[in-house]
């Protein structure tokens, strides 16, 4: 660290960043102690779009939470439909039809990539390059049409069912999932050409940031956080759920701990979504896309049970508790940028400025996922 | 890292309770019941042993003891039933035999030894941890009483805790002994409400 760190008069300053400022995407303000241009101490704020999804869990069926569900990661949407519908489905007992689970990792991933492409756009935006956004943008909006196409709705999804999904896909999904892959597998040497191998870009994120392998766990950071640090964790590989076991991916993971380890684990993570939906829709099996005959009042017996997925940030748990009857006796909802961002404080400290937003930026933040 | 060793080394701190569960069933491998002064030191294990720290929640059981008293008493009831009936049986038997043999025991039905004082409810903290390298899920919990819910913070061991067990006390009032700051983290600043509180209401 420069001289500048250390003032001679020891002068501090508080700054506030946010709630409503570009960089915190979305109402997240962060309570800032600086020294200068360097940040002594960081104290995200969090809670102001606090909905309380976990007492309105308790207030409604099993069935009636499913769109919650999608409201909470408004951009990986589908991936905490699939962490709640697996979650009652354990308790339940309840079996997912073979078609279903095939449709599920095919919209699952597109969305994932959505996801990432959106954050890439954004990040990129963060640092002061605009154009990339534009183009993550252009890509996004063909995988929001294909799911709109069978979901009905371009973000909030609320697609998956206890036992199976709401629609049954078409070949015209079919084909414009593969048209899109295609489209994508072939712009992607270009963003790597515009912005990975930039130079702005990479002085701006190599080296910086560093989140170590035991803050990440100290802190139970997941995801594209801890995959950037040298963590092989991934729930798809790790604790495979749905039909991911059937497939062949790698789970990138980077050893720097940087925030350029964080943007290429995600980089990475799209190619290996694409090499998933590939082969799920090669081995698409026919038959029924939703379980036939599941009950519509869902009762999980008496008992508490744990289940958690892979969102495009990290691991989304559910632990819910049930009384036996039709509404849930509790719900905890563990997001994953929750934990993600709660190291942020230690991580950022003496960082200058510049540095630090470029750190928040690779966390990948999701402020109604963080609230709840 | 087997099963068996975090085992051994969970059982070393002498937890209430601790058993193996079915992960398919279930989604964890390991419950751990322990008291509320014991938290730490099972944070300490799993923090030796690398597991990293899911979340922090809590669990209102409010009516739960009421509920475990009624059943209790139908059981007692019941049971006592069951006795009449079978002592009257026996007599009428007796008439013509030798005694038959004596009526089953009522099951021994935990009936609670409390007198006439209110039933305190618990309030249930639950940790999870979980591993990196391996699928290992634990869940560690405690109970304690809804009016004087305190745990000691495990947030010096596990700073990710930190946040954690903020939202628990927004969300169930549980103190944390020794947490750095418990101001609201979702809730409004001047909060003094716990909503996930099954007493709540708005």
């Amino acid at each position: 660290m420069s001289a500048f760190a250390q003032s001679q008069t020891n002068e501090t300053f508080v700054l506030n960043l946010g709630p409503q400022h570009p960089a915190t995407h979305g109402v997240l303000r962060v309570k800032l102690v600086m020294d200068g241009e360097y940040v002594v101490e960081a104290e995200p704020v969090l809670g102001y779009i606090h909905r309380m999804h976990e007492k309105m869990g308790e207030n409604r069926t099993w069935a009636q939470f499913l769109p919650n569900t999608g409201r909470m990661d408004y951009l990986h949407a589908l991936a905490f439909n699939h962490g709640y519908v697996t979650a009652v489905e354990r308790a339940a007992g309840i079996e997912v039809a073979e078609r279903a689970e095939y449709i599920r990792v095919i919209t699952n991933e597109l969305n994932r990539i959505s996801s990432h492409l959106l954050w890439f756009g954004a990040f990129v935006l963060d640092l002061g390059g605009f154009s990339p956004l534009l183009y993550a943008f252009d890509d996004r909006e063909h995988i929001l049409d294909l799911l709109e196409s069978v979901t009905g709705s371009r973000l909030t999804y609320c697609y998956y069912r206890f036992g199976g999904v709401y629609n049954d896909i078409d070949d015209g999904f079919l084909a414009g999932t593969t048209a899109f892959i295609k489209r994508l597998r072939d712009r992607m040497p270009m963003y790597h050409n515009l912005v990975t191998k930039n130079i702005i870009m990479m002085k701006r994120l190599e080296g910086i940031g560093p989140v170590s392998a035991e803050m990440c766990r100290k802190y139970g950071a997941t995801g594209p956080v801890a995959r950037g640090s040298g963590i092989d964790f991934d729930l798809r590989k790790h604790e495979p759920y749905s039909v991911y076991s059937e497939f062949d991916f790698e789970v990138p993971v980077y050893t720097e701990c940087d925030s350029m380890a964080r943007y290429m684990v995600r980089m990475d993570e799209i190619e290996q979504s694409m090499r998933i939906i590939e082969q799920a829709v090669a081995k698409l099996p026919d038959g029924p896309f939703m379980t036939p005959k599941v009950s519509k009042i869902v009762k999980p017996p008496k008992g508490d049970y744990y289940n958690a997925v892979e969102t495009a940030r990290g691991s989304f748990g559910i632990r819910l508790v049930s009384d036996g009857t039709n509404t849930p006796y509790r719900l905890k909802l563990r997001s994953p940028t929750f934990s993600n961002l709660s190291l942020f404080g230690e991580a950022s400290r003496g960082m200058l400025l510049p540095d630090a937003l470029a750190l928040m930026g690779s966390l990948d933040l999701v402020i109604p996922e963080i609230d709840r | 890292m087997k099963l068996a060793a975090i085992k051994q080394a969970l059982a070393a701190i002498s937890p209430l309770a601790i058993e193996q569960t079915e992960y398919a069933g279930k989604g964890f491998v390991l419950d751990v019941k322990v008291a509320a002064d014991q938290v730490v030191e099972a944070a300490i294990v799993l923090d030796k042993e690398d597991f990293f720290i899911e979340a922090v929640t809590g669990v209102d059981w409010l009516g739960e003891k009421e509920a475990l008293k009624k059943e209790a008493e139908k059981q007692a009831a019941a049971a006592a039933a069951a006795k009449a009936k079978a002592a009257a049986e026996a007599a009428e038997a007796a008439g013509e035999e030798a005694p038959a043999a004596p009526a089953p025991a009522p099951a021994p039905a935990s009936v609670p030894s409390e007198d006439v004082a209110p039933l305190i409810d618990d309030l249930e903290v639950v940790y999870d941890f979980n591993r990196y390298d391996q699928l290992c899920r634990v869940v560690i919990r405690t109970r304690v009483p809804r009016d004087n819910p305190e745990v000691p913070t495990i947030s010096k061991v596990y700073p990710g805790a930190n946040w954690h067990e903020r939202e628990t006390h927004d969300f169930f009032g549980i103190k944390f002994i020794g947490h750095p700051d418990l101001s609201p983290l979702l809730l409004p600043e001047d909060a003094d409400y716990h909503p996930l509180l099954k007493d709540f209401t708005v």
